[in-house]
């Protein structure tokens, strides 16, 4: 990278500090800012490393943020966003404030009419928050979700295409244990007037961390594509909360398989746990010279 | 250098090469700290005789250039470079020939190999490096990885010759594997994990026989360790997040 003769522009030390931030796995950013400010030793670069670094990591990690008010939690998505720091959630129509280098609510205020979609497309919005209310609820110990009207939030009645949104966050933060994890869904759904169909889109992003004495990442992605009738807003409601939950577990079964099948299938192919001979190496030598002659011969090879 | 450890254990392990760059540009008089502290994924060159690849690292360097155990030969050439005494360079060669028929039936293909330098005091280091490459496209048998490599260096500090001798060896493994599939998407795996283990043992058994055994058992044991207990915890850490159906449905109080 950087040649030693220059020491680094305070532009490319901003661009490394904000790589290092957007990095962090799920949970871990105010750990790796504390050890990234001690490593730049320049709060200026810092300061604005991470007002550009923060609002991106948490709106890709879907950080869920308490309001002030009891008003519950709001989720920081780029569907909710309103404007810099302003996030909406749709449940309680509260708009809330945020600081995002602190990851914490600041404010609420109540949601313009502008804001909120039409009464017409509410009905559906809410009935499938209705629905995943439940859903998340049971298939999620540590759940947050939310759902937004996407595209034609201003339509008022049937002719019209819309979209909604249902994004679903849970993080799992253990630092004690040394283990950090999360799990996303985004799940687009198109409701296409036309057809009288839905067509649902999903998205998948699971991650975990665990690092005692070492340090193991998973990554895991997946994405999938489903549809189902056009009905009134219950009954579609119901619909989509099926599909979702079908391919959701669906996902989860096939994560499982992956880790079942590592110890003997896919790890194989970087190492096996023993010799095609099934027995441990035959190490055993009078004279380290004549040991490679020996091995040759008991395994069979040509040297 | 405490901090810059800590981002390098909180960056995903496949973007090692990335961090320690980043570092090294941060940090630039700490540098050989840090490129001694951090592991990386090997690199590999042909050695000028016979082709055959050779790992680079550390333990092979002199300024610039790298010392292939096939040919002895520094790449590129170097004048007044260090070389290990004629008997050390004759266990260096049997060891080469051993790890590679080793590494042939643990990795079915990988590229292996193994330096020894004098220590003071009688006393020698040997260090034997794997690389194996088990995608699809490298050397992968069975075809399941899209992506997938295990490099494992073994560091041995061998003391000085008695009845029962003493070995010290330093063991780190550096993997990553992703599978990719229609129906079940990007799965990827990465880590890294080191250890150590000191045995003593009789000089009578030799020196490659010793150190072969207390390698194989502790590659053993780390890749049981990195199966089972750190991936594990990560596959543990998915089943809280979103429990089995199976789970879900038995109702059991919310905690």
């Amino acid at each position: 990278m950087a040649e030693q003769e220059t020491a680094l522009s305070d532009k490319q030390k901003k661009e490394i500090a904000k790589w290092f931030l957007l990095n962090a796995p799920a949970g871990e950013i105010q750990y790796v800012a504390k050890d990234l400010k001690s490593v730049l030793k320049d709060d200026g670069v810092y300061d604005e490393a991470a007002s550009e670094a923060f609002p991106v990591y948490n709106k890709s990690h879907m950080i869920c943020l308490e309001m002030p008010g009891r008003f519950g939690d709001v989720l920081v998505t780029q569907y909710g966003e309103l404007g810099d720091n302003e996030y909406l959630d749709p449940k309680t129509t509260q708009v809330a404030i945020v600081d995002h280098v602190k990851q914490v609510c600041k404010e609420v205020r109540p949601a313009t009419d502008e804001e909120l979609p039409s009464p017409y497309i509410e009905e559906y919005r809410c009935a499938l928050e209705a629905e995943m209310l439940k859903y998340v609820g049971e298939a999620y110990p540590k759940g947050s979700f939310s759902v937004y009207c996407v595209n034609g939030k201003d339509v008022e009645g049937p002719g019209s295409d819309f979209e909604l949104v249902v994004v679903i966050s849970a993080a799992r933060l253990s630092p004690q244990n040394f283990c950090n994890g999360s799990w996303r869904s985004i799940w687009n759904i198109e409701f296409r007037d036309d057809v009288q169909v839905l067509e649902l889109k999903g998205k998948f992003q699971v991650g975990a961390h665990y690092f005692e004495e070492g340090n193991v990442q998973l990554d895991a992605k997946h994405e999938c594509r489903d549809s189902t009738m056009f009905q009134s807003p219950d009954d579609s409601a119901i619909a989509i909360e099926s599909v979702i939950r079908h391919h959701e577990t669906e996902y989860l079964a096939s994560l499982e398989a992956s880790y079942l099948n590592l110890p003997d299938t896919t790890f194989k192919d970087l190492r096996r746990k023993l010799p095609v001979t099934r027995t441990l190496f035959p190490w055993h030598g009078t004279s380290q010279f004549s040991l490679t002659r020996e091995i040759a011969k008991e395994l069979g090879i040509g040297k | 250098m405490e901090a810059a450890m800590g981002l390098m254990r909180r960056m995903p392990p496949r973007h090692s090469e990335t961090t320690l760059s980043a570092l090294l540009s941060l940090l630039p008089r700490h540098s050989s700290d840090l490129l001694s502290q951090v592991d990386l994924p090997l690199q590999v060159l042909p050695d000028v005789d016979s082709g055959k690849k050779f790992i680079l690292c550390e333990y092979n360097r002199d300024a610039d250039s790298y010392r292939s155990p096939w040919s002895n030969k520094y790449h590129p050439p170097l004048e007044d470079a260090p070389y290990p005494s004629s008997k050390l360079r004759q266990l260096e060669i049997e060891a080469n020939d051993i790890f590679t028929v080793y590494c042939d039936q643990y990795y079915e293909g990988g590229i292996s190999s193994v330096y020894m330098w004098e220590d003071d005091h009688e006393c020698f280091v040997a260090c034997f490096l794997v690389k194996k490459d088990g995608s699809k496209t490298g050397q992968g048998r069975r075809g399941y990885l899209e992506e997938g490599t295990w490099d494992a260096i073994h560091v041995i500090e061998v003391g000085p010759e008695e009845e029962m001798t003493r070995y010290c060896l330093t063991s780190t493994v550096m993997l990553s594997l992703t599978t990719d599939d229609v129906s079940s998407g990007t799965f990827s795996l990465s880590g890294s994990i080191r250890r150590q283990m000191n045995m003593n043992l009789p000089v009578a058994d030799g020196h490659l026989s010793n150190m072969g055994k207390m390698i194989e058992e502790m590659e053993g044991k780390l890749r049981n360790s990195l199966d089972q207990v750190y991936f594990g915890k990560t596959r543990e850490m998915v089943c809280t997040l979103r429990p089995p159906n199976e789970v879900v449905q038995m109702r059991l109080p919310s905690s």
